[in-house]
């Protein structure tokens, strides 16, 4: 895993990595040769025009047309990236995103400092959740009386995901805000207390990828990590089969009971 | 119109010690208290990210010599607890903005210069200019004081996001200077714009004010304009801590195992969209006045009129009006509706157009010229590709797309420093020895300016061009160990550099600070125009006396009449007649 890392854009392992590596290579290339030409420029100006004698400065204004050249540019520069790269890219990546039905759905529950994650099991439903239910035994606040959360899985800082098919997290947060990122997918999304905020990804390798946070969200913000697991398909139904073994995360003793008053984004 | 004004505004200026040096209500007097005090902040928020930078070159191992010397709340044998990292990281930026740059760009330079540049005997309302010096110094105070007050200092970023703001130790004394903060700044503000409007010189058209004039009028403009929505914002985040409202907190939240007990209903982005209503136009508050202070110099010291004054005036007019729509840019990922991202893209990319033509009309400035390559002009040209290099790399940032990868990771940390330490401190420190002779009629020694300007460029570039590369590689903003995460180790070397250049460029600000000292008590006396500068501010003695110019000017020409064909000398004054 630590291969993965080095002084450049880390290992592309999700579909995004195409548009949006892309784009930062395009752009730096830019910047680069702008920069390169602009500094030739400049010192060919602060050698021509140094102080000699004999010789004063030429005091013409000159008409600031000439200089509107470079601007004008940039602005082209600008539109072409605004129109044909940021707005369909950003659509694709944070606005459209796949249909529940074809992706593998997950909730996450931020806290601080760890990445709870909550899978529907067999069923395919996600247990309720509420936070009148949250104690250290269940982080996530899991209601013991909902059959459909009796076999949901829950893992902490570990996302475990199948390879060739999207999947989309519904991520909530039970404090303060923190930032779901994970470098080699090249995703990022704020989690916001109070909001449902989805994020989508398609995996293309497997293997394992590093969760950081990338929010600050307290002392322990540099510790907040976690591990995003990319299986094959076979690999990941037989975690699957051995996760569902397990007995959740809600333990039945803890049963209270009363009506919810916690917030419904939750 | 300009007014003409034949009475010092300011007569009643006392002659005691506490009257003149104190309680002045003299803009010079003052504009040096700002200078000094501002001065004071950026030392003291430099040595914050001194002792930040250790922890992130050699973390959790225990700080040489001055280590034992902390207290142990804040590093217990010499290893800085995380609650002092946030603290440290939170004030350093706090500090360096609100305390640093601002006061010295505005209150020190603008205090001085702008009512010399434009012929006037002080500020519209010297006792008001007075109040926002006497508001700053003891809300900057009460902001230091807060390391020492039970819950230490705010620990949750300069940017305060709610709810952890609001959970975290140390805020409310943080939102109480704010506001004091604050309220000095508008005052300063009102001020300016008042100022510049009704007490030019006689013939000094708007046309004909210096660019540095112009800058500080739109920077005003921005303050008075972004600062009070802040107010209010951090009046409503201080009630949220302190009255139990929820203005910015949703019910249900869960801190730490204890479910907290608010009526709820808040939401966190509104706190978010209040503070970078004004935290963005506060950026080119910072650099506005540096843009102008570049300006002034390269005229000067290129001895030509600078390139395109039209065009350097509406483009800061465009900026200052334009920034107060692009505060957005830095929510993409925050959670607002990506779709809105799409408007916040495009006005984004359009604010970058006139800032890149301020700079090329600098760099165009030069063709043509007699260049001086004087310590004031070394900074000001240093500024230009530096500041290119903040701009150029604010592009990845204001996309949409790959911003989602470089958000709050170093890449930003490493922009916005080009643009504010490479672009405005440099501006500043030029700005410090072309104006030195004014304030005290005495000239810093040059050699030791060169060692200086040398020494602060390359270790500047130190400091903060590896902090791009470990942006690409995924690091992010605000860790107090960055060997926590794997995907950090592989740049975590560069850290070193980074810290290490940094205690460089503290060693070569002595030569400065040593300098400003000397020669204020030692230097010799200089000419009173030892640049031949053609602007106002010149066209009274070194330093100015009360009340300023012996009689009020008159303006005859343009600001950068330099090399004007068939003139006498290669400057021909703004007050002298044809
Ligand atoms: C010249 C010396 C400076 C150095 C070495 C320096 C270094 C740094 C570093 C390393 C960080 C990142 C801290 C972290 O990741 O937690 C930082 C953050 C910051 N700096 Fe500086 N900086 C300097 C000057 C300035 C100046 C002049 C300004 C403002 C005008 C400034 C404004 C900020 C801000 C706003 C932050 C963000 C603070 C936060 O995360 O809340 N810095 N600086
Ligand atoms: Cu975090
Ligand atoms: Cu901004």
């Amino acid at each position: 895993m630590k291969g993965n890392y080095g002084w450049g854009l880390p290992v592309a392992a999700s579909t995004f990595a195409g548009p949006i590596d892309f784009g930062i290579k395009l752009i730096h290339a830019a910047m680069f040769a702008i920069f390169i030409l602009w500094a030739i420029f400049f010192a060919y100006l602060l050698l021509r025009y140094r102080r000699r004698e004999g010789r004063s400065a030429q005091a013409g204004y000159e008409s600031p047309l000439k200089s509107l050249i470079p601007d004008f540019f940039v602005l082209v520069f600008e539109i072409a990236l605004i129109v044909f790269y940021a707005i369909p890219n950003w659509h694709r990546i944070k606005i459209a995103g796949p249909s529940p039905d074809t992706a593998l759905v997950v909730e996450l529950v931020a806290e601080q400092f760890a990445w709870n994650f909550q899978y529907p099991g067999p069923d395919g439903k996600f247990g309720r959740r509420d936070v009148q239910f949250i104690e250290p035994a269940n982080p996530i606040g899991l209601d013991p009386q909902d059959p459909a959360g009796k076999d949901d899985i829950t893992t902490v800082n570990e996302l475990h995901v199948p390879l060739g098919k999207p999947t989309i997290l519904n991520m909530s947060s039970k404090d303060v805000i923190h930032s779901f990122f994970v470098p080699e997918f090249r995703v990022k999304q704020d989690i916001v207390p109070g909001m449902k905020i989805s994020l989508w990804f398609e995996p293309t390798l497997a293997g394992r990828f590093e969760i950081g946070c990338a929010q600050l969200c307290g002392v322990a913000h540099s510790m907040m990590r976690g591990d995003a697991y990319v299986h094959t398909p076979s690999e990941y139904e037989a975690w699957l089969k051995a996760q569902s073994g397990q007995a959740p995360a809600t333990t039945a003793a803890n049963a209270a009971t009363g009506n919810s008053n916690g917030s419904s984004t939750f | 119109m300009a007014v003409p004004h034949s009475e010092p505004r300011s007569s009643e200026h006392g002659s005691g010690f506490i009257d003149k040096y104190v309680f002045s209500v003299d803009h010079k007097v003052i504009g040096l208290q700002y200078f000094f005090t501002s001065c004071f902040f950026l030392i003291v928020g430099f040595a914050m990210i001194m002792l930040l930078r250790w922890q992130l070159a050699f973390p959790g191992q225990p700080l040489p010599l001055i280590g034992r010397l902390l207290p142990m709340t804040w590093a217990p044998d010499g290893i800085l607890m995380p609650e002092f990292y946030n603290q440290l990281g939170a004030m350093h930026g706090t500090i360096m903005v609100f305390l640093g740059i601002v006061p010295l760009g505005v209150g020190a330079f603008g205090n001085y210069i702008l009512p010399l540049q434009i012929g006037a005997p002080d500020m519209a309302f010297p006792r008001l200019n007075m109040m926002s010096y006497w508001l700053y110094l003891p809300g900057g105070m009460l902001m230091l004081l807060s390391f020492v007050l039970p819950g230490g200092a705010a620990q949750s970023g300069w940017t305060s996001y709610a709810p952890l703001a609001i959970v975290n130790p140390g805020q409310t004394v943080w939102l109480l200077a704010m506001v004091v903060i604050i309220t000095s700044s508008l005052l300063g503000a009102v001020n300016f714009i008042v100022t510049t409007l009704n007490m030019r010189a006689a013939g000094l058209t708007l046309g004909r004010l210096p660019i540095f004039v112009w800058a500080q009028l739109v920077t005003a403009i921005l303050l008075l304009l972004a600062f009070p929505p802040l107010e209010a914002a951090a009046v409503l985040q201080l009630m949220d801590r302190i009255a139990g409202t929820s203005f910015y907190l949703p019910a249900g939240l869960v801190v730490a195992g204890e479910s907290l007990k608010v009526a709820g209903g808040g939401q966190p982005l509104l706190w978010q969209h209040l503070f970078w209503f004004l935290a963005h136009p506060e950026v080119y508050v910072l650099i506005l006045p540096s843009m102008g202070i570049v300006a002034e110099i390269i005229a000067n010291g290129t001895r030509k009129p600078i390139f395109g004054y039209t065009e350097i005036v509406a483009s800061m007019i465009f900026i200052g009006a334009m920034s107060f729509i692009v505060w957005a840019h830095h929510m993409f990922l925050s959670g607002m509706s990506p779709r809105l991202s799409n408007f916040f893209l495009v006005t984004t990319m359009i604010i970058s157009v006139p800032s890149v033509a301020v700079l090329t009309c600098l760099v165009w400035s030069l063709k043509g010229g007699s260049i001086r390559f004087t310590t004031p002009m070394l900074f000001s040209l240093a500024f230009l590709p530096l500041f290119g290099i903040g701009g150029l790399t604010g592009l990845p940032l204001g996309l949409t797309v790959t911003d989602i990868y470089l958000h709050d990771t170093y890449y930003v940390i490493g922009h916005f420093h080009y643009v504010v330490v490479t672009g405005t401190i440099i501006a500043l420190m030029g700005g410090t020895y072309y104006w030195f002779p004014k304030w005290f009629g005495k000239q810093l020694n040059d050699f030791w300016g060169k060692i200086h300007f040398w020494g602060t460029a390359i270790c500047m570039n130190g400091i903060f061009f590896p902090m791009f590369i470990q942006g690409l590689a995924g690091v992010q903003r605000r860790l107090y160990d960055p060997t926590a995460q794997l995907h950090n180790l592989s740049t975590q070397p560069l850290n070193v550099v980074s810290s290490v250049s940094a205690w460089l460029l503290f060693l070569f600000q002595i030569p400065f600070l040593v300098n400003i000292v000397y020669t204020i008590f030692k230097g010799k006396r200089c000419e009173e125009n030892p640049w031949r500068a053609t602007t106002l501010e010149w066209a009274c003695a070194s330093p100015p006396p009360h009340g300023n110019f012996e009689r009020p000017p008159r303006v005859y020409r343009g600001p950068y009449e330099y090399s004007t064909p068939r003139a006498r000398e290669d400057w021909t004054p703004q007050h002298v007649p044809s």
